[in-house]
């Protein structure tokens, strides 16, 4: 059985996989999660803001989000950001959106609704006493939470927000469905192409759990390091 | 937007021959079903055996599940569905392998077993910290009162630990019904899989995929209030959510 296997197609499509493929991989999961954390913040503001009606809609979004497969959203966003493009431009037909500005804003606005739960769980856990002491200092509310609330929350939900960069990570696999080449997609298109599929999806799949493996120990790590604190 | 919105669309026959686009989405929605019930009950047995090994004394057995688990969670699903569909094939005895390759619906039971045994991860999770949460004095009673190890899991920790894990794992299922649209990529023609050819055949792109959405809107809202009524039912009187 493994005499029948050709280590060599893996040695021969190492660069395309890892210069091509994980650049887009690691790219897509790197500015994603940036994106996806800074939006989520501002969902769970609003959810957690005085006004009932920016709540709601952040809710909405967040539940909405949240019951979809990422599969149907991939193929809404990439169906649907040429016509937002178009509206927004107002030129006069569908505007070309290439695969990874369309993923890419499928991811952020996918991951914003279960990064702003995390961000939401994580000013909950600041107790009262600090937003007051803040005001009695004279600080405004978005000074408030921009020194005081949000560095804090950020801190206590760091490990959680790595973990779901983690399946963040193995998420952006699913760009497979657009035939796009990411890590995953370039090694299945090599696969196809020289017919050795089950070299190179256990090779596909040994990279992707080695680095989920070495980030989760590392999470864990950190996650040790900051509960001293407290 | 110059879109030509058509919502009759759903009322055409369908290419394939077998009734409207309609009847295309419910089947494709059967097919949701059908798989993330399956995967469901695959996911709640492992998860359970894997989940009590995690909370045993002995080393080896924690050591078992916490592989398992580790195994399970650090790869991607659509990754997991392919070393099912196309990899064990080939890793098998040749018998065995051209036996898989030619079962009929290969692509729903590599779907059920692979997302099951995927999701079994999880539920290990949950079901561990359920049975971690309850007090030593359970495990300790249930030994005074003479039960073996299996009969304390079997009657006491785990009635106990199902009912307190019972909100977590109703998102464990909802997200079952969500990961079964990965098994497009296996050729289960699912409920985005029928979206997805909908599209395909009409080019009514919006229309496809407004209905599929608002279909797992439905089953989110009857899996939530399902789950309600159950947690309502089995409450352990004394605790917060009991009566």
């Amino acid at each position: 059985m493994l005499a029948n296997f050709d280590f060599d197609v893996i040695r021969r499509s190492l660069a395309y996989l890892f210069i091509d493929g994980m650049t887009f991989t690691l790219t897509l999961t790197a500015l994603a999660a940036t994106g996806g954390l800074v939006f989520g913040t501002m969902i769970a503001l609003m959810r957690l803001s005085g006004y009932r009606v920016m709540g709601w809609i952040a809710g909405l979004y967040v539940d909405f989000m949240r019951s979809l497969p990422l599969v149907l959203v991939i193929f809404w966003f990439y169906f649907l950001v040429p016509y937002i493009g178009q509206w927004i431009t107002g030129s006069s037909r569908p505007i070309k959106v290439g695969a990874f500005a369309s993923s890419l804003i499928t991811f952020i606005l996918f991951e914003a609704a279960y990064f702003s739960e995390i961000m939401r769980a994580g000013i909950q856990s600041i107790s009262r006493g600090q937003p007051a002491a803040a005001s009695a200092l004279g600080l405004t509310y978005a000074q408030t939470m921009r020194y005081v609330v949000l560095p804090q929350a950020f801190r206590n939900m760091l490990p959680v927000l790595l973990t779901q960069t983690i399946v963040l990570f193995q998420d952006t696999s699913l760009v497979y469905v657009l035939s796009i080449p990411d890590f995953l997609g370039a090694a299945s298109k090599v696969a196809q192409r020289d017919g050795r599929l089950v070299e190179m999806y256990l090779f596909a799949a040994l990279i992707y759990f080695t680095i989920s493996c070495v980030a989760s120990y590392g999470v864990r790590r950190l996650q040790s390091r900051i509960a001293i604190i407290r | 937007m110059n879109y030509t919105w058509n919502w009759h669309i759903f009322l055409e026959p369908n290419p394939t021959g077998a009734g409207t686009y309609f009847d295309m989405l419910l089947a494709g929605l059967k097919v949701t079903i059908v798989t993330s019930l399956t995967a469901w009950v695959i996911a709640l047995i492992f998860g359970t055996i894997v989940g009590i090994l995690r909370t045993l004394p002995s080393k080896l057995a924690t050591w078992i599940g916490f592989a398992y688990v580790e195994f399970f969670r650090n790869m991607p699903l659509l990754v997991q569905l392919f070393l099912w569909f196309f990899v064990l094939p080939e890793l098998l005895p040749q018998s065995a392998g051209l036996w898989l390759k030619q079962m009929p619906n290969a692509p729903f039971y590599t779907a059920a077993v692979g997302i099951g045994l995927f999701m079994s991860a999880r539920v290990a999770v949950q079901l561990a910290a359920g049975v971690g949460s309850l007090p030593r004095g359970q495990k300790l009673a249930a030994t005074a009162l003479g039960l073996t190890t299996l009969q304390a899991y079997r009657y006491v920790l785990l009635p106990m630990a199902f009912r307190i894990i019972l909100p977590p794992l109703t998102s464990e299922f909802l997200n079952t019904v969500k990961n079964s649209a990965v098994a497009i990529t296996i050729g289960l023609i699912e409920l985005t899989g029928a979206a997805r050819a909908m599209q395909e055949f009409s080019f009514q792109v919006f229309e496809a995929f407004s209905a599929a959405t608002l279909m797992y809107l439905v089953i989110n809202v009857v899996v939530v209030i399902g789950m309600r009524l159950l947690e309502r039912a089995v409450a352990i009187p004394g605790y917060i959510t009991g009566k």
